[in-house]
């Protein structure tokens, strides 16, 4: 039964990378597309990806951080709790496609920001807001209560407690979390669709800075659909290229965070 | 001289005291805050969904909307709305996808947590969580790159991009939840159920199927669910690898279209407000209405299962 998980992993990623090898070089990542998407690499696509991530983290990473906070250390358990707790959980479920009708709803029409790296982002950060809570909750949960009754007995008051104690020592979990959601947010298509990606743009090869904040952008994912169904005569090599740095990067972000986890873990020392 | 430092120094302590008892306050409403933010933002995704859609709804003939496979949102004569089609399109393909999955993603949280060694448990919850990592617009072009000829091939069909090709794609993406959700419940079940059925002298196996299997049902339970509303959800993988046809599929070789794949392909060219725009918001809220029971469904059987 498990090698019916660990076959299939090896096979597909072992066959993409095989299929890309061709293109697959440095210049590859920091060159633009050219020749109608069909020539060049994905310089444009991955800048983009890396700011709808990087925006999307820093908003969605305090506020997520936060309210696993509150969940672990300020609520009691009643209705309000409940609630939450469900809202979290169906947050999590919400299919990506509604995001993305949510996004335009909310930030590109209703909030005015237009199809923009803005609300892309912003739709970004509700999706992965679910994630980022579950997590951080769970190390805080990690944390043992004598800690915290140490800290109140010697006359801390509650937020003291949380800033000196409680989230120095889960503050591996909670990074482990906020990582996964880079994962998450970077491999994520639909939400952005309609959100604030398109096919293509043109910009310097190079410049961090090349985007705006309110500049619609291009991104790996949706890079990678474009050239695998809207472009005719692609050479065979280049969307698994695309594949292959889009999966690394995902899959990268996320053996970073479980061996950070790993690690972590083995240093604990309660 | 003293006395005046001393004073003015307890006076600067008084403020800092107070300014950091603001401060505190200010950072517990920005936490509480936070703590319901989450409430918000499912209540934001209905209303400002519902807000789109709402126009074409005293319009729309909801018996017709759910039951009819008409799906003509573009005809200029002759325009319907019916997702009946869609609809099938999407519980096809998942159900298929979770006669594949559930079978193994099940087998494979019972190994996980009965059967292997710690080394071999680590390294298979990596394997899983890596599975889980992988992009659903990447599962849609090895949809399009790998499974289409393979299924061309195995079955000799001229079109790769059905029903079939969909439902390998979500079963992969969705095995990866059921064997987490699954082997947590399994877990949970206590040690001393296991014990006392090795005492009565039961093997190994029968210990899962009489005892275990019995005793974790309710998570188990939770976790195909959860793995159904993630099936149903998906949309880059199905809209690539689906085959783009509206129609009622007869066999697993027939391409069709799911509710989510019709939003992303259409929404980009229906121009906004107008009608068809509208139509594919309510389709946004039948779906958010769908995983909202499915996921709420979940959460109870797990809750359920804890007392």
């Amino acid at each position: 039964m498990a090698l019916v998980l660990v076959v299939p992993l090896i096979l597909i990623v072992s066959h993409l990378v095989i299929e890309a090898l061709p293109l697959l070089s440095w210049d590859f990542l920091t060159t633009n597309p050219t020749a109608g998407m069909r020539k060049g690499g994905v310089w444009s696509a991955l800048l983009g990806t890396i700011w709808l991530v990087g925006v999307s983290l820093a908003v969605a990473a305090p506020i997520g951080v936060l309210a696993a906070v509150y969940l672990n250390e300020y609520a009691r358990d009643n209705w309000l709790t409940r609630i939450i707790h469900l809202a979290v959980v169906n947050l999590a479920g919400v299919p990506s496609i509604v995001h993305a009708l949510f996004g335009l709803g909310a930030f590109v029409i209703f909030a005015r920001f237009g199809r923009s790296i803005l609300a892309a982002s912003l739709t970004l950060a509700v999706m992965t807001l679910p994630v980022i809570i579950a997590s951080t909750k769970e190390a805080l949960a990690a944390v043992p209560r004598s800690f915290r009754e140490a800290c109140w007995n010697v006359g801390a008051t509650r937020w003291q407690t949380i800033r000196g104690i409680v989230l120095p020592n889960s503050i591996s979990g909670i990074l482990t979390g906020v990582i996964l959601q880079v994962s998450r947010a970077a491999g994520e298509t639909a939400p952005i669709m309609f959100t604030g990606a398109v096919f293509f743009k043109r910009i310097e090869a190079g410049n961090l800075f090349a985007y705006g904040i309110r500049d619609q952008c291009m991104a790996l994912s949706m890079h990678l659909y474009t050239v695998t169904t809207q472009v005719p005569d692609v050479p065979h090599a280049l969307p698994y290229a695309i594949a292959v740095v889009l999966l690394g990067t995902t899959l990268l972000v996320n053996a970073t965070s479980i061996a950070l986890r790993v690690y972590l873990r083995s240093r604990k020392k309660w | 001289m003293l006395a005046d430092e001393r004073l003015r120094s307890s006076k600067a302590a008084a403020g800092r005291r107070r300014w950091e008892t603001l401060a505190e306050s200010l950072i517990e409403a920005a936490i509480r805050f936070c703590g319901v933010s989450a409430i918000l933002f499912v209540f934001g995704i209905f209303f400002f969904v519902f807000r789109e859609g709402a126009g074409i709804l005293p319009k729309l003939d909801l018996v017709q909307f759910l039951f009819s496979p008409a799906w003509y949102p573009t005809s200029v004569s002759n325009v319907r709305y019916g997702v009946l089609a869609l609809i099938i399109g999407s519980l096809s393909v998942t159900s298929l996808a979770m006669v594949i999955a559930v079978p193994f993603g099940l087998g494979a949280a019972v190994f996980v947590s009965e059967f292997c060694g710690q080394r071999a448990r680590e390294t298979l919850k990596v394997v899983i969580e890596l599975l889980a990592a992988i992009p659903s617009v990447v599962w849609g072009f090895i949809g399009i790159s790998v499974m289409n000829p393979l299924i061309q091939h195995v079955f000799s069909v001229p079109v790769g991009l059905n029903v079939l090709n969909g439902a390998l794609l979500l079963a992969l993406m969705s095995v990866p939840i059921i064997v987490s959700i699954g082997e947590d419940a399994l877990k949970a079940v206590p040690d001393s159920y296991r014990e006392a059925s090795m005492a009565l002298g039961a093997t190994r196996w029968e210990t899962v199927r009489r005892v275990l299997l019995p005793a974790a049902k309710n998570g188990l339970l939770a976790a195909v669910l959860l793995g159904v509303g993630r099936a149903i959800g998906e949309t880059m993988a199905v809209l690539m690898a689906t085959g783009h046809s509206i129609n009622i599929p007869k066999s697993v070789f027939d391409p069709v279209r799911t509710l989510t794949a019709t939003i992303a392909a259409e929404l980009g060219e229906a121009s906004s407000g107008s009608p068809h725009y509208q139509v594919l918001f309510v389709i946004g809220i039948l779906l958010f209405s769908i995983t909202f029971v499915v996921n709420v469904t979940a959460d109870i059987v797990v809750k359920g299962l804890r007392k």
